[in-house]
């Protein structure tokens, strides 16, 4: 082992002073040119959306608008073209109502294998991190059989219900359960609680931090969801908003300024949420990563 | 509602789940195999069972699908070879001590992967566009590079949702690293730096072979991500993929089959063949970063 016992010398001092400065340097300089590479097409999408087709198609490129219409807002809003007010609404009651389904399911199944021991449970396990690693892709073409022979086509219940058993937020709920102390859960069977009431006033008040996580995440992938929703909807009053969007993509000679409005403020609540929960989120995003 | 039956009670809450599970994902699982054995044009026709006809016409006879299977996989490499390197360098950054807007940088960098597919294929098209778009005005003409024909050219078509990809899931996997550098014990790299290490064999011999397991999480959601890859190149150049279908995914060819042309059998067997791609590339992957274990 090497010991450096010397004091270091007066001009090593500055030298490394000036070291860490130019290291500083660069590192900042990264970190803001990726801050750019990720900032600027968000920005453009916004000051696009104030845009007309002539000045979004027009050099030189400018990153701003200098001179603003509210027209896309107005025509997007008035439901002119396509009925984007109430696609937005469609997505939010898909998207709430798959969150609370997901949570119910997700605490309960987590809250049998957390604290309680059964016949079978070791099975189902292994059963459930088998079967979690085949990609949704194999079951589309006979949900969607499904779908129809239900009668669930172009409904919101054909979107949500099979979007609503998450094998992902099972094993989830379970690690987020399984470390309530025992002793809580023995002291409610003294005082005569139900094992329903053990769930519903120990269980779910102690996890949730790890609901809301759940939520959130639920949530964001139902409100972003365009594959599914673009195979069971078939109605432009009922498409959520990506479907939405994308018909208006597809429409021809349409103002972009108006789908970026649309996706401006699909986009906003999103981030507005994250914002909210950022430190939280981020820091649970990844217990996945962790667990392995 | 459950009274005081301490035995049925476990049953009584994992029921709702499992039952749902069995209906809408073991069910369809199962009936897919099993209809991949069929010809089933729409939805009313009667299915009739053809054998391994699906699978074998996909692999000697449907070129769109060898070029699903050539883009996707075009895609999951590119995607890889920027997304881990910028991501371990980004997370490096964000790690060391005393940076100042930390959190920051962090959430931006996030940003991208929380936003829809659909809204990032929308702004996409606009950052690629040829003659007006922000890359081949603002990047490449600063540069005296000549405008690229990103989503007219069939060539150029991949690259760009490479760089799509790379946009939108960088940040999430900086921070995925950013988790395994907290969980490397400091102590580590201190009795490498007293036994005279340069920060260049830190990295090489301490940190990036403690990454591993972060690192095999991080490619086998690449990998699983690539061939789920649907909304943004369905939105960037349309359904079909764009010129000569370059920008064709597997999970776009499995929609068009399936969901245009209502094929059922053969989109089944594609969903299969899916399935079936994405073991085997886990399966590698992991091997092979065992592999370097023993190193």
């Amino acid at each position: 082992m090497r010991l450096a016992i010397s004091p270091p010398s007066d001009s090593a001092v500055r030298k490394s002073l000036y070291m860490k400065l130019v290291e500083a340097t660069v590192v900042y300089a990264v970190l803001f040119f990726f801050a750019l590479l990720v900032g600027i097409p968000f920005l453009y999408m916004f000051t696009g959306s104030f845009k007309t087709n002539g000045q979004l198609f027009s050099w030189p490129v400018n990153l701003l608008a200098p001179e603003p219409t509210m027209n896309n807002y107005e025509r997007l809003l008035s439901g002119e073209e396509i009925p984007y007010l109430q696609q937005m609404g469609n997505s939010v009651i898909i998207a709430v109502s798959q969150s609370a389904l997901t949570l119910l399911f997700a605490s309960m199944v987590g809250w049998g294998f957390a604290k309680y021991e059964f016949r079978g449970k070791t099975f189902l396990t292994i059963f459930l991190l088998f079967t979690f690693a085949i990609p949704f892709q194999v079951t589309l073409v006979p949900l969607f059989q499904m779908i129809v022979r239900l009668g669930l086509l172009d409904s919101f219940l054909g979107v949500i219900l099979p979007s609503s058993v998450s094998a992902f937020g099972a094993f989830f709920m379970r690690q987020a359960m399984v470390s309530i102390p025992q002793e809580l859960l023995d002291a409610g069977r003294i005082d005569g609680a139900s094992e329903w009431g053990l769930f519903w006033r120990i269980g779910i008040p102690l996890s949730r931090g790890a609901l809301s996580i759940l939520c959130v995440l639920v949530f964001l992938t139902a409100w972003n969801d365009y594959l599914w929703p673009l195979i069971v909807l078939r109605t432009p009053e009922k498409f959520t908003y990506p479907v939405g969007l994308a018909t208006l993509k597809g429409l021809y000679k349409i103002e972009y300024g108006m789908i970026l409005g649309g996706a401006f403020i699909a986009t906003l609540p999103i981030v507005l949420i994250f914002v909210a929960g950022r430190n939280q989120i981020l820091d649970n995003l990844t217990i996945g990563a962790v667990k392995q | 509602m459950f009274g005081r039956g301490r035995k049925i009670a476990p049953y009584l809450f994992i029921s709702p789940f499992f039952i749902g599970y069995a209906i809408f994902f073991l069910y369809p699982v199962i009936q897919s195999l099993q209809l991949s054995f069929y010809r089933q044009v729409g939805l009313t026709n009667p299915p009739r069972f053809i054998g391994v006809d699906n699978y074998v016409r996909l692999v000697t006879k449907d070129d769109l699908f060898i070029k699903a299977l050539t883009n996707t996989t075009y895609y999951a490499l590119g995607s890889i070879l920027i997304i881990v390197p910028l991501a371990l360098l980004l997370a490096l950054i964000l790690h060391s001590p005393r940076l100042r807007f930390r959190e920051f940088f962090r959430f931006l960098y996030f940003t991208p992967n929380i936003t829809a597919g659909v809204v990032v294929g929308i702004i996409f098209g606009l950052v690629f566009e040829e003659q007006y778009g922000l890359i081949n005005n603002l990047l490449l003409a600063p540069l005296g590079v000549d405008n690229v024909r990103w989503l007219r050219e069939a060539r150029w078509v991949m690259p760009a949702v490479i760089l799509l990809g790379a946009w939108k899931w960088t940040g999430i996997n900086a921070i995925y690293f950013m988790v395994g550098l907290q969980n490397i014990p400091p102590e580590l790299k201190e009795a490498a730096r007293v036994d005279g290490a340069t920060r260049w064999q830190v990295f090489w011999h301490v940190t990036l072979p403690l990454l591993r397991p972060i690192l095999a999480f991080v490619l086998t959601i690449a990998i699983i991500g690539s061939y789920n890859l649907f909304a943004e190149p369905a939105i960037l150049v349309g359904l079909e993929g764009g010129p000569n279908n370059a920008g064709m995914t597997m999970t776009m060819y499995l929609y068009t089959r399936g969901f245009r042309e209502l094929k059922m059998g053969y989109a089944s067997a594609i969903g299969y063949s899916l399935a079936v791609i994405i073991l085997v590339l886990s399966v590698i992957q992991l091997i092979l970063i065992r592999a370097f274990r023993e190193d």
